[in-house]
C-alpha cells in the first residue's frame, strides 16, 4: 500500500510540475502568436493618428516612451532612496536591533499593499498638493511602490555580507560611512538584480498609474503633462469593440512581454553569476 | 582631512540615513491615516456592519452596501488559493525532496517567468485562453449558460498568478527542515512520501499557514487580471461561473469619475482601505511568523 502511495504522489509531483510549465508556454504562446500577426513597425514607431481609436493607422510610441520615462525616473530616484536604506540597515545597525526588525517589517508590508491602494492613496495626495495627473504624479507613485521592492532585494544580498571585511576596513581606520564604497562594491551584482526586479514591476504596473499619470496619445514634454503607459495601452485598447484597436492591445502586451521576459532572464543570470562567487 | 571631520560626516550622513528610513515607514503610517480620512465621511450615519454586510449598493442614492464586492473578492481568491495550493504544495515538494538539481535549473525560470508577467498580461490570456474554455467547455456541462467573465475565470488566472509566490516560499521553509530527520524516518524503513509527509510537511505546518496567508493577501489587491475576466457585476454571486465584482476592479473602474459625488468618493476610499487593513494585518502575522522560522534555522 505504502508503496503505491508512493507511486501516486510522484505522479501527482510531476503533473503539477507540468502544470507550472504548461502556463508558462500557454501565457507566452498565446501572447506571442496574438501578438506576433498584429505587429508591425508603425506600432512601436508611430504616435496614434487621427482615428487610431476606429482602428485607422498609428501605432502606440506614445505608450512606450511614456513608460520609458515613468520606469527611467522612477528606478533612478528609487535607487538614491533605497541605497542608504540598506546601508544603514545592514552597517550602522547592529545585527539585533529592534529597528532593523520593525523596519524590515515595515518594508515587507509595503511590499505586500496592492498597487490600486498606492494608486488611491497617491491620487488623493495629488489633489491635495493641486497635482493633475502627469508624468509626475505617475513617477512619484511608482518609485513609492519600487523602493519596497528595491530595499528588501538589496537587503538579502547585503546580511550576507562578510563582517569580516567590515572590520577590515574599521581597522584600517575608515569610518562606517567609508566603507559604502566597499559595500556597494561587493554587493553591486545584488543592486543589479533589484534593479531588474524594479524595472519588471515598475513596467508592467497599470493600477497606480491609472489615477496618477492618466492617458494621452502624445509624447509629454514636461512633467505637468499626462503620460501613457503601456499596460494602460493595453487594457483601454482591449476594452474597445473594433477588432483592428483589439489587435493593437496584443502587440502592445507583446511588446511587454518581451521587454519583461528580457528583464527576467538578466535577473536570473546576474543571481547565477553572483552565488559562484559569494564569500563565505 | 582632520579625523574630526570624517567622524561628524559619518555622524551627519547617519543621521540623514535615519531620517529616510523613518520616512519610509512613516509613509505605511501615512497611508492608514489618509485612506481613513478620506474614508470617514461615508462613516457618519453608517454602521461598518451595514457597510460591508448590506447587499443594497446604490451610490446615487447613497447606499453603500460593500456586501457584493465583499464576497466577490472572497470567491475570487477562495477559488485561487483552492487551485494554486495543491500544485504548489507537489511542485515545492517535488524540488526539495525528489528532483536531482538540474530540473531547478529548469524549473527556476519558468517561476522566474510567472512572477514576474505583468497582471495585464494575465488579463489578455485570461480573456483569450480561459474565458472562452470556460464558456464554451466547462460551463454547459453545469449550467444553461456562461459568458465566461466569471468568479472561476477570476479564480484561475489569480491562482496561476500566486503560484511562483507559493512555490518558492515552500521550497525555502522545506529546505529548512535539517536532513538528520529526513534521514531517521528512513532509516525506519519509511517511504520516501511517508518522510515527507510525517517530517517535512509536519515540521513546516506554522510557516505554510503563514505562506498561504501572504498569498491571500496578495491574491486580495490583484486588479487589473481579475478585472478583466471576472465580468464586474455588482451582485453576490451564487455559482461559479457567475460574474463578480471584487473590491479592487470596484476602486479601478470608478475612481476619479466619481468625484463630483463626494459621498462616492468615501466609499471607494472605504474600499481601499479594506484592502489596505486587511493585507495589513495579513502581513504583519504571517511576517513575524515566517521571521521566526527563518531566525531558528540560521
Amino acid at each position: 500500500m505504502k508503496f503505491f502511495v508512493e507511486k501516486l504522489m510522484r505522479v501527482l509531483m510531476v503533473l503539477s510540475l507540468l502544470l507550472v510549465f504548461g502556463f508558462v508556454i500557454s501565457i507566452i504562446f498565446t501572447i506571442f502568436s496574438k501578438g506576433w500577426s498584429a505587429m508591425s513597425w508603425d506600432m512601436i514607431t508611430k504616435l496614434p493618428g487621427g482615428g487610431f481609436y476606429i482602428g485607422k493607422e498609428g501605432g502606440f510610441l506614445n505608450a512606450i516612451v511614456g513608460s520609458l520615462y515613468i520606469v527611467g525616473a522612477s528606478t533612478l530616484l528609487g535607487l538614491f532612496i533605497s541605497i542608504p536604506v540598506v546601508f544603514y540597515l545592514n552597517i550602522y545597525l547592529k545585527k539585533n536591533s529592534k529597528l532593523a526588525y520593525v523596519t524590515r517589517l515595515a518594508y515587507d508590508v509595503l511590499f505586500g499593499i496592492p498597487s490600486i491602494v498606492y494608486g488611491a492613496f497617491a491620487f488623493t495626495i495629488m489633489i491635495y498638493l493641486g497635482i493633475k495627473a502627469s508624468l509626475l504624479g505617475g513617477i512619484i507613485v511608482i518609485t513609492l511602490l519600487i523602493i519596497p521592492i528595491f530595499v528588501r532585494s538589496m537587503d538579502e544580498v547585503a546580511k550576507e555580507f562578510p563582517r569580516e571585511i567590515l572590520d577590515a576596513t574599521y581597522s584600517l581606520g575608515a569610518t562606517r560611512l567609508e566603507t559604502i564604497r566597499v559595500v556597494v562594491r561587493q554587493i553591486a551584482p545584488g543592486i543589479a538584480t533589484a534593479t531588474l526586479l524594479s524595472i519588471g514591476r515598475a513596467i508592467g504596473d497599470a493600477a497606480a498609474v491609472m489615477f496618477t499619470a492618466g492617458y494621452t496619445d502624445s509624447i509629454p514634454t514636461s512633467l505637468s503633462q499626462p503620460a501613457a503607459t503601456l499596460p494602460l495601452a493595453v487594457f483601454f485598447q482591449l476594452s474597445s469593440p473594433i477588432a483592428e484597436v483589439q489587435d493593437r492591445a496584443y502587440a502592445a502586451a507583446l511588446v511587454l512581454t518581451v521587454i519583461v521576459l528580457i528583464l527576467s532572464l538578466l535577473g536570473r543570470y546576474f543571481t547565477n553569476r553572483f552565488s559562484k562567487n559569494k564569500l563565505k | 582631512m582632520g579625523t574630526n571631520f570624517r567622524i561628524i560626516r559619518d555622524k551627519s550622513a547617519g543621521g540623514l540615513m535615519f531620517i529616510l528610513l523613518i520616512l519610509s515607514i512613516a509613509l505605511l503610517i501615512a497611508m492608514g491615516i489618509g485612506l481613513y480620512w478620506k474614508a470617514a465621511p461615508v462613516f457618519e450615519g453608517r454602521a461598518l456592519k451595514e457597510l460591508l454586510f448590506s447587499a443594497n449598493w446604490k451610490p446615487l442614492k447613497g447606499e453603500f452596501g460593500f456586501l457584493p464586492f465583499v464576497m466577490g473578492t472572497l470567491w475570487v481568491t477562495g477559488i485561487a488559493v483552492l487551485l494554486a495550493l495543491p500544485v504548489s504544495l507537489l511542485a515545492a515538494t517535488f524540488l526539495t525532496e525528489y528532483a536531482k538539481p538540474f530540473v531547478k535549473k529548469y524549473v527556476f525560470p519558468a517561476l522566474d517567468i510567472l512572477a514576474a508577467l505583468p497582471s495585464v498580461v494575465y488579463g489578455v490570456w485570461g480573456t483569450l485562453i480561459i474565458v472562452p474554455w470556460i464558456s464554451e467547455k466547462l460551463a454547459p456541462l453545469f449550467v444553461e449558460h456562461s459568458t465566461g467573465y466569471s468568479a472561476l475565470a477570476g479564480g484561475i488566472v489569480l491562482g496561476v498568478m500566486i503560484l511562483p509566490l507559493l512555490v518558492s516560499l515552500f521550497i525555502e521553509l522545506f529546505s529548512a527542515v535539517p536532513n538528520d530527520l529526513r534521514e531517521a524516518s528512513l532509516g525506519l524503513g519509511a517511504t520516501k512520501w511517508q518522510t515527507t509527509q510525517k517530517v517535512v510537511l509536519k515540521k513546516t505546518i506554522p510557516g505554510m499557514i503563514a505562506a498561504v496567508v501572504l498569498a491571500i493577501s496578495r491574491a486580495f489587491g490583484e486588479t487589473i487580471a481579475v478585472l478583466m475576466v471576472c465580468g464586474n457585476l455588482a451582485q453576490v454571486p451564487h455559482s461559479l461561473f457567475d460574474p463578480v465584482y471584487p473590491i479592487p476592479a470596484l476602486i479601478a473602474n470608478n475612481y476619479g469619475e466619481m468625484l463630483s459625488l463626494p459621498l462616492y468618493e468615501a466609499a471607494l476610499m472605504f474600499a481601499a482601505l479594506i484592502l489596505f487593513v486587511v493585507v495589513l494585518l495579513f502581513n504583519v502575522a504571517s511576517r513575524m511568523v515566517l521571521y521566526r522560522i527563518e531566525k531558528k534555522a540560521s
